[in-house]
């Protein structure tokens, strides 16, 4: 399913956090939303599963507005893993993971087999099952990420949004992570705020630059030495990964005269 | 670290349960004039289905049935109550240990009924100090509402700060209203009424709690799995299809509603909302379609076993309720709260 934010506009306090952004993210392709701390990532994600409501635009899910949606049908598709998530009360693995089943369950409905089928899918898909009894709260970063994606996927959803889901995560957490979201083949839209992390593994990169979507299109054509020195203010060699091929950055300061 | 030391549900359900009904029995039957547990069932059994031959006096089944049951009863709908909207209330400002009375409700339902005491305003019999409690709540919520709510959304520290700020305003009005009593005996009882007390229950008392306790534990269990999502942040809650903001409102709505009702029958009764939840959370983790049945169930056996002491240990004097729950109840959260990780609670 294609999930398209028309021309949207989000105020926070009467300020324009978000102006005429508009960006499609096609069925089964990982979209990228990229731009420097304070442009507008999380704002624009959170347009996408209606946290936030824009002053102007809209966003379409198919041919549908989500505004026209009840809550509960939205979140049957598309599911989100938020950055903030806290860990005050105790909650298992397993329990994080059941709640994806929420929208799909009427206040008094039990969980059937077929949900506890869909949640064993999801920890087995994330790699989390031998953790499954464990407190979320003790939880290193990696596990966390795996946990809230396993419960994004236990809503079935077919567009994910993820908000900057590689922060605070090693190296190898953070490409375990990418390869598991692309193996998912879902329609994905995510901030990542790694810009070779995100040349590696995004179909399509957006770049965002106070509010407004400055460049879209192919990793190998938005990410130039120009774009990258306009909107990132960094000085960029782009070379061609030795072993991929993709575009890959090698970042140093702008020379200032 | 497994969440090895949460115990069985079904175990959790059977232990409350049965706590329950042996708290109820001694608090039936233990008094001034004691009674068997044994004739405490048959002569309830009588009472209710009119079978078995009476074996007992007539003043046993009018102790039974006319004073120790109906307080009882009071006792158990206040602790079950209580325990409830404690529950709501660590959920609604997502804070494992925030207590009801944090809200300011309960000080509203305070200087209504004291007022009512030391004024002298009695148009209804002995009713009209639950009533002006209750009044006294609404406008206690009504006020909290309008100050903490932005843009129709309540925040969590904000209105956790201004239900303490109105809290303790009403705190002030209160302390006035007991100083400028004219007579001790009106100071006296006004006092008595602040600490707590089940004392002097009525079987016509049982009505509103019981009406108001059915509400908030169907709106509450409506809302067990939207609760556990609130748990984790407003995002998530969104992202799985419960809007945050109405359901604060709903819940702050329905916590004032039972915390009103509550306070107004029974006065302050400290450390309940935050106790019992507490311990039940430890005992069956987070997931609300469990620990609301099962706060329900510990706060009625608490508060009958408590409202048993405090008639009972300085007996023929009794002491306030709400006096036992603090003393009592601090202790046993401080033990609570030392067993568990400083990284686990964020404390």
């Amino acid at each position: 399913m294609t999930l398209a934010i028309e021309d949207v506009q989000v105020k926070i306090s009467g300020r324009a956090i978000v102006s005429d952004a508009s960006l499609i993210a096609a069925p089964g392709e990982v979209s990228g939303v990229i731009g420097p701390n304070g442009s507008g990532k999380s704002t624009l994600l959170r347009t996408a599963f209606r946290h936030l409501k824009p002053h102007a635009g809209r966003v379409l899910l198919g041919s549908t507005d989500i505004a026209t949606l009840r809550p509960a049908d939205l979140a049957r598709k598309v599911g989100a893993v938020p950055q903030e998530t806290r860990s005050d009360f105790d909650i298992t693995v397993r329990e994080m993971v059941t709640m994806g089943r929420t929208p799909h369950k009427h206040p008094f409905a039990a969980m059937t087999t077929a949900d506890h089928e869909i949640i064993g899918d999801a920890l087995s898909k994330t790699d989390i099952e031998q953790i499954a009894e464990r407190r979320y709260a003790t939880l290193s970063g990696g596990e966390r990420q795996r946990v809230l994606l396993a419960r994004a996927l236990a809503q079935r959803t077919e567009v994910l949004v993820l908000d900057e889901p590689t922060n605070h995560l090693d190296v190898r957490h953070q490409l375990d992570l990418m390869l598991l979201v692309r193996e998912l083949g879902l329609t994905t839209l995510m901030a990542v705020h790694d810009l070779n992390l995100a040349a590696g593994h995004c179909d399509r990169l957006h770049v965002l630059d106070g509010g407004r979507i400055v460049a879209s299109g192919k990793p190998a054509e938005v990410l130039t030495t120009d774009l990258v020195r306009d909107v990132f203010e960094v000085d960029a060699d782009v070379v061609a990964h030795p072993r991929t091929g993709v575009p890959h950055l090698i970042l140093s300061p702008l020379e200032r005269p | 670290m497994k969440a090895g030391h949460r115990v069985s549900t079904t175990v959790v359900f059977a232990g409350l349960a049965t706590a329950l009904v042996i708290a109820a029995t001694a608090a039936i039957g233990y008094g001034s004039v004691s009674v068997p547990p044994l004739t405490v069932w048959k002569i309830l059994w009588h009472r209710l289905t009119g079978l078995g031959e009476p074996s007992w006096t007539i003043s046993q089944d009018a102790i039974v049935w006319d004073l120790r049951l109906p307080r009882m009863l009071l006792a158990a709908l206040v602790g079950a109550g209580l325990s409830l909207v404690g529950v709501s209330t660590q959920a609604l400002v997502r804070n494992p240990v925030a207590d009801p009375y944090l809200l300011g409700i309960s000080s509203g339902a305070t200087v209504g009924a004291v007022g009512s005491l030391v004024l002298g305003i009695s148009f209804w019999g002995a009713t009209s100090h639950a009533l002006a409690g209750f009044l006294g709540a609404l406008a206690a919520f009504a006020l909290v509402y309008a100050l903490a709510v932005r843009g129709g959304a309540l925040a969590p520290s904000r209105l956790l700060l201004v239900g303490v700020v109105v809290g303790h305003a009403l705190l002030g009005v209160t302390n006035y209203l007991v100083l400028q009593a004219d007579d001790p005996g009106k100071t006296n009882s006004a006092l008595f009424w602040i600490l707590g007390s089940l004392a002097g229950a009525r079987w016509a008392d049982l009505g509103v709690p019981v009406v108001a306790l059915l509400i908030g534990f169907t709106a509450l269990l409506l809302r067990a799995r939207a609760l556990n999502a609130l748990l984790v942040g407003d995002e998530t809650a969104t992202s799985l299809g419960i809007p945050p903001t109405r359901l604060r409102r709903e819940l702050f709505a329905t916590t004032s509603l039972v915390t009103g009702v509550m306070v107004a029958l029974s006065g302050s009764i400290y450390f309940v909302g935050l106790v019992v939840p507490h311990a039940v959370r430890l005992a069956l983790g987070s997931d609300h379609r469990r620990i609301l049945p099962a706060a329900l169930l510990a706060g009625a056996a608490f508060l009958v076993l408590i409202d048993l002491l405090a008639r009972s240990l300085l007996s023929p004097q009794e002491l306030p309720v709400g006096i036992l729950t603090a003393v009592i109840g601090a202790p046993v959260f401080l033990v609570l709260l030392s067993r568990r990780r400083v990284s686990e609670t964020g404390l």
